[in-house]
C-alpha cells in the first residue's frame, strides 16, 4: 500500500515537472504565435482574428530580402565551414604525426570560447585595416559577413566530426586495406557513410548559427547586406511589431515541420 | 660560388618543401588552421595593437604604433586604456554584472533543466523521442523572437500582467521589463535547452538498474542522488554550464532587449564604447581585458577538467 503511494507520488511529480518545464518553454512562443492573427496595430490589446500582418509581412521587401540575404550567407557559410571542418577533423584524428598536436586543437577549438561581441568588433576592426593596407575587402558586405560566419562556425563543425571520427572503430578502415581496397574506395565507401550523419548535423549546426547571428554580423555588415535578424532586431529593439510575430509564427512552423520529418526519418530508419 | 652553393641550396630546400607537401596533403591539413590564423589570431592581434595604441581624431582614430616620419623612427604606445578602464568603476561594475549574470543563469538553468533532463531521459523510448523533439524545437527556433516573445509578454498591458491583475494579485499593471529580473528570465529561458540537451546525453546513457540496487541496498533517496546519479552525470553537468555560461558572459541582445539601466554588462558597454562614443582603443582595451578576465578563467577550467578526467581514466 505504501509503495504504491510512493510510486504514485512519484508518477505525480515527473509529470508535473515535466509539464511546468515544457510549459515554460512553450507558453512565449504559442503567446506570439496567437497574437500573430490578432487584427490590431497595438500587439497586446485583442481585436479579432486575421490574417492581416501575415499579409503585411509578405509584402515587407526590407524583411523579404534579408530573408533571401540570410539564406544565402547561412547556406553558403555553412558549406564552407563544413568542408574546413571536416578537414580540421581529420587532421586532429586521422594523422598522428601532426607536428605540435595540442596548438592545433587550441588553434581550432578556440573561437568556441570567444564572446561573439569581440569576435565581431576583432573582425569589423582586421577588415577595415586590411582595407587600408592591401585594398581588400573593398567594402563591407556580404562577403565580410559570410568570412566571419565562416570562422566562427568551423570549431563546431569540427568539434561534431572529431567526436564522430574519434569514436568509430579504425580497424574496419585496415580490414578494407587489408583485402585490397584502393584508399579513395575506402573513404568513399567505409569513412564517408560513416560520418555523414555527423557532416549533415554539423551543416544544420553551423546553418543554424549562421542564421541566428546578430552580433557578428551587426559589426561586419554594409550596404545591401542587412541579414534577417539585423532588420528583426532594428524593429523590435525599442517596441513590439506585429509582422514579427507573423514571422515568429512561420518560423516556428517551419522548425515543426522539420523536426516531425526527423522524427520520421529516425522512426523508419530504427524500423 | 658562394652565390651558386646558395642558389643550390634553395633549390634543395624547394624540393624537400615540395615533397613533403605532397606527402602530407599539405593543403587538405593546413588550410583550415590558415584560415583560422588569418581571420581569427590576426583579427586579436589587431585588437591587442589598437588597445595599446593612442586614441586621436581622424580615421582610423588612433595612432599607429610605428611610424616614420622626419624626426625618425618613433614608437607610440600607451597602457592609458587600460589604466582609464580600471580606474573607472563603471567598467569594473559591467565586468562583475556579466560575470554574475553569467554565474547565476548557469545555476538556475542547472536548477531547471536537470529534473527535466532527467524525466524525459526516464521516460518510456516512445515518449521519450516525442519529448526529444519538443526540446529541440526551441532549440532550433530563432534565438532573437524568443528573446522577443519575453519582452511581448512582460509588457504593461501584456499577458502576465492580465493574468496577475484577474487573479487579484495585482491592482494595476506594473512595468517588468527593463530590469535585471527580466534579463535573468530571458537568458535562462533562452540558454535552457542548452543545458538541458547535453545532460539528457549523459542521463540517457545511465542505467537505470543502478537506481534499484542502490535502493535495494538501503540507501536513501537523497544518498543515492548525490551518491550515484549525480557524479555519473557530472560531465554533462560541466558540458551544458560551459554552453551556457561561455556565451552569456558576452550576452548583448537580451541585456539590450529586456534589461534596463539598473545594470550594465561587458556586451553593451563594448558595443557603446564602439559605436556610440567611437573609442576605437578604449572598445579594443575593454575587449582585451573581457578576455583576460572573462575567458581565460573558462579556458583554465576547461584544461584543469580535462587533465583530471584523463587522470581518473
Amino acid at each position: 500500500m505504501q509503495n504504491t503511494i510512493l510510486r504514485m507520488n512519484k508518477i505525480f511529480f515527473k509529470i508535473f515537472t515535466l509539464t511546468i518545464g515544457f510549459s515554460f518553454l512553450y507558453f512565449p512562443i504559442l503567446t506570439l504565435i496567437a497574437y500573430s492573427f490578432n487584427d490590431n496595430k497595438r500587439v497586446m490589446v485583442w481585436k479579432g482574428f486575421s490574417f492581416r500582418w501575415y499579409k503585411e509581412l509578405f509584402q515587407n521587401e526590407q524583411i523579404l530580402e534579408a530573408f533571401y540575404t540570410s539564406i544565402k550567407i547561412a547556406s553558403l557559410s555553412a558549406t564552407f565551414a563544413t568542408i574546413m571542418g571536416v578537414m580540421i577533423g581529420f587532421s586532429l584524428t586521422r594523422i598522428s604525426k601532426i607536428p605540435a598536436r595540442p596548438f592545433f586543437i587550441f588553434l581550432s577549438s578556440s573561437p568556441l570560447v570567444m564572446p561573439e561581441i569581440i569576435l565581431g568588433l576583432s573582425l569589423l576592426l582586421f577588415f577595415i585595416s586590411s582595407n587600408h593596407i592591401i585594398g581588400f575587402p573593398s567594402s563591407k558586405g556580404q562577403l565580410t559577413v559570410l568570412i566571419s560566419h565562416i570562422t566562427f562556425s568551423v570549431a563546431f563543425v569540427a568539434v561534431i566530426i572529431q567526436s564522430r571520427l574519434s569514436s568509430y572503430d579504425k580497424n574496419i578502415e585496415e580490414a578494407a586495406q587489408d583485402l585490397g581496397t584502393i584508399p579513395n574506395m575506402i573513404f568513399w565507401k567505409i569513412t564517408a557513410p560513416v560520418i555523414l550523419p555527423s557532416i549533415i548535423s554539423g551543416w544544420l549546426l553551423a546553418f543554424t548559427l549562421s542564421l541566428d547571428d546578430l552580433v557578428v554580423a551587426s559589426f561586419t555588415t554594409g550596404p545591401g547586406a542587412n541579414t534577417l535578424p539585423i532588420v528583426v532586431f532594428s524593429k523590435v529593439r525599442l517596441g513590439l511589431s506585429p509582422e514579427v510575430n507573423a514571422l515568429s509564427a512561420i518560423i516556428m512552423l517551419i522548425v515543426v515541420l522539420a523536426a516531425i520529418s526527423v522524427y520520421f526519418i529516425n522512426r523508419s530508419n530504427i524500423k | 660560388m658562394i652565390k651558386l652553393n646558395l642558389n643550390l641550396m634553395i633549390h634543395q630546400y624547394f624540393c624537400l618543401m615540395i615533397r613533403y607537401l605532397k606527402k602530407q596533403n599539405f593543403w587538405f591539413v593546413f588550410t583550415p588552421y590558415f584560415w583560422l590564423v588569418l581571420f581569427f589570431f590576426i583579427p586579436l592581434a589587431l585588437i591587442f595593437k589598437i588597445s595599446i595604441s593612442v586614441s586621436e581624431w581622424g580615421m582610423p582614430p588612433y595612432r599607429d604604433l610605428f611610424s616614420l616620419s622626419e624626426e625618425g623612427f618613433k614608437f607610440d604606445s600607451t597602457l592609458s586604456n587600460y589604466l582609464f578602464i580600471f580606474s573607472d568603476p563603471f567598467y569594473i561594475r559591467s565586468y562583475l554584472n556579466s560575470l554574475s549574470l553569467a554565474f547565476t543563469s548557469t545555476i538556475l538553468c542547472l536548477v531547471i533543466g536537470y529534473p527535466i533532463a532527467f524525466y524525459v531521459a526516464k521516460s518510456q523510448a516512445n515518449i521519450r523521442i516525442i519529448l526529444l523533439v519538443l526540446l529541440i524545437i526551441p532549440f532550433w527556433t530563432s534565438f532573437l523572437l524568443r528573446v522577443y516573445a519575453w519582452k511581448v509578454l512582460l509588457q504593461g498591458s501584456g499577458i502576465i500582467n492580465s493574468i496577475l491583475i484577474h487573479l487579484g494579485f495585482l491592482t494595476e499593471p506594473i512595468s517588468m521589463l527593463h530590469n535585471h529580473y527580466a534579463v535573468i528570465l530571458g537568458v535562462v529561458y533562452t540558454y535552457l535547452p542548452f543545458m538541458i540537451l547535453p545532460l539528457y546525453g549523459y542521463l540517457v546513457k545511465f542505467d537505470l538498474n543502478l537506481i534499484d540496487a542502490a535502493n535495494d541496498l538501503g540507501a536513501k533517496p537523497v544518498n543515492t542522488f548525490l551518491k550515484v546519479i549525480l557524479p555519473l552525470s557530472l560531465p554533462g553537468i560541466i558540458a551544458g554550464s560551459m554552453l551556457v555560461f561561455i556565451p552569456v558572459v558576452g550576452e548583448f541582445v537580451i541585456p539590450e532587449m529586456l534589461g534596463g539601466s539598473d545594470k550594465l554588462y561587458f556586451g553593451k558597454i563594448i558595443w557603446d564604447e564602439f559605436f556610440v562614443n567611437r573609442d576605437w582603443p578604449v572598445a579594443s582595451a575593454l575587449a582585451m581585458s573581457g578576455i583576460v578576465i572573462l575567458v581565460f578563467p573558462i579556458v583554465i577550467f576547461q584544461l584543469m577538467y580535462a587533465k583530471y578526467n584523463f587522470k581518473n581514466e
